[in-house]
């Protein structure tokens, strides 16, 4: 545990030299509320230490059991419907995506897209969220099935990216900031793990694929799909 | 607020979060896969680990460095600090002008990356998956590079009030050229990264800087230009983690030019 105190500190220490540095020496201000401040870097410490701990004994146990267990199932469509309830139902309630998606709705307002009403704005806000969420399911299905199949991953990621160039001629240019972002904020400091062991442990699992070159992969099918679903979204609505 | 109610808060919130994956996971294990998880007892009290880890981690950034690092970036954002009129007589804003900015960007960029949780997963799997030849220490610098590289870009953007999908086709370019000439192996796990950078840390602290440099700098709209720098932060570790593959390739090759250094890396 101690092992662990002191690379958490290690891990934090660059954080704390920036700010103490720019605010010293570029800005000249002294620090507001140094206890506060010492109070949060213990918090930071000790919370980092924790969830490191967390992370080997449980997060990844699970989710390679999971994938174990399903590959010894052998059924593709069960696989396949989990892999979609994991990344809609994470990214539903993910709080980065609530605080885009609000603001996107404020664009779209500005812009004269839908009502500036409260009610349409809530609609709208919603909508793009069911989009994202509904996005990532697809996108952590594409991947697992790429994983079941062996294909290469950089086929697919740059069709994507070939996808998302195209339709970014088409978008109103006011999403596209909040649908490049998108891509970024939806997988959570507990989804990453997760959705890695998952891949890995099928990888693991199947015969024939490395884990190495088939188990990673699902986190960038997932910060690519929404970026392309939420600038459709924006040009339908 | 105190610190009993702040941290009570942000347990609820975490909860709140972890709940949809807890459902899932459960509901598919009792339903569909009916057996039992290997070490159940000890999975569970990792995962409580990670809750606490996770709720002390929050409430202790909301704590200190949020309300600091969000202060710092509107300060160097603001005219004052920027020595009076950033405008030059033509009414052009002079980039020049907000070169610590700039630098800022990238060293909160670099420095939040190090301790975001969900790179430091990924990092630990890689290595433990690739048998040490991508160790945890050089993935994370790499990708730590990569976004402070895209956040000082993407800060330079918000300035000069560029289209922001110039860059990131241009980026994509990059990446596909990379690509063909990166190590197979390195691939998977490039593209990954550009997704895991980006959550607890860096972007409440990359938002603040992106929403206030484009409230102070004169002729940006704050909806239409102060989004961006995620998508930059996302991009970038792409390229510097095939950089580092490649570099590393190019190394051991130079120094073990018996072994064939494609197959090193596997």
């Amino acid at each position: 545990m101690l092992s662990l105190i002191r690379s958490s500190i290690r891990d934090l220490l660059p954080i704390f030299l920036v700010v103490a540095f720019f605010q010293f020496v570029i800005l000249r201000q002294p620090i507001p509320n140094m206890d506060d401040l010492l109070i949060g870097a213990a918090l930071v410490v000790f919370g980092l230490t924790f969830f490191t701990r967390g992370l080997e004994q449980g997060l990844f146990p699970i989710g390679e059991s999971i994938a174990h267990a399903f590959a010894r199932k052998g059924s593709l469509v069960w696989l396949l419907i989990f892999a979609f309830a994991l990344g809609f139902g994470t990214t539903i309630a993910e709080p980065a995506l609530i605080a885009i998606a609000d603001e996107a709705a404020k664009v779209a307002a500005q812009t004269g897209a839908i009502e500036s009403d409260a009610a349409s704005m809530r609609n709208y806000s919603r909508g793009l969220r069911v989009t994202v969420a509904f996005s990532v399911g697809v996108a952590i299905v594409v991947g697992v099935f790429r994983i079941l199949k062996g294909w290469p991953l950089h086929y697919l990621i740059i069709g994507g990216y070939i996808g998302v160039v195209l339709i970014t001629i088409f978008a109103p240019p006011e999403i596209i900031g909040i649908a490049y972002d998108s891509g970024g904020v939806t997988t959570s400091t507990v989804t990453v793990p997760m959705v890695t062991a998952l891949g890995v442990g099928l990888a693991t699992s199947i015969r024939g694929r490395n884990p190495l070159t088939d188990g990673f992969g699902l986190i960038a099918f997932a910060s690519l799909t929404p970026m392309i679903f939420v600038m459709i979204y924006g040009m339908f609505i | 607020m105190d610190l009993a109610t702040a941290l009570a808060h942000t347990l609820y919130a975490t909860l709140h979060d972890v709940f949809p994956i807890v459902a899932v996971v459960i509901g598919f294990q009792v339903l569909v896969l009916r057996r039992p998880i290997r070490n159940a007892g000890k999975s569970l009290i990792g995962f409580v680990y990670v809750l606490i880890g996770l709720t002390l981690f929050l409430a202790g950034l909301e704590r200190a460095l949020f309300p600091l690092g969000k202060l710092m970036a509107y300060q160097l954002t603001s005219p004052n600090f920027l020595g009076g009129d950033p405008v030059s007589t033509e009414g052009l804003v002079r980039w020049q002008d907000y070169v610590w900015v700039y630098v800022f960007a990238a060293a909160i960029g670099f420095a939040t990356t190090l301790a975001e949780p969900a790179l430091i997963a990924v990092a630990v799997k890689a290595q433990s998956v690739s048998g040490g030849t991508v160790r945890v220490w050089g993935l994370r610098v790499a990708v730590a590079l990569g976004v402070a590289l895209g956040v000082a870009l993407g800060t330079y953007r918000i300035v000069t009030g560029t289209p922001l999908h110039y860059y990131i086709i241009a980026g994509y370019v990059i990446v596909v050229i990379q690509t063909v000439f990166a190590p197979r192996s390195i691939i998977p796990l490039a593209y990954d990264s550009g997704g895991v950078t980006t959550s607890t840390v860096t972007v409440p602290l990359v938002a603040a800087l992106g929403l206030g440099l484009a409230s102070t700098v004169p002729g940006r709209n704050v909806l239409i230009d102060g989004f961006g720098l995620i998508a930059f932060a996302s991009l970038f570790p792409i390229i510097t983690v095939m950089a580092y593959a490649q570099l590393s390739e190019w190394w051991s090759g130079r120094h073990r030019p018996q072994a064939d250094s494609k197959d090193n890396i596997n």
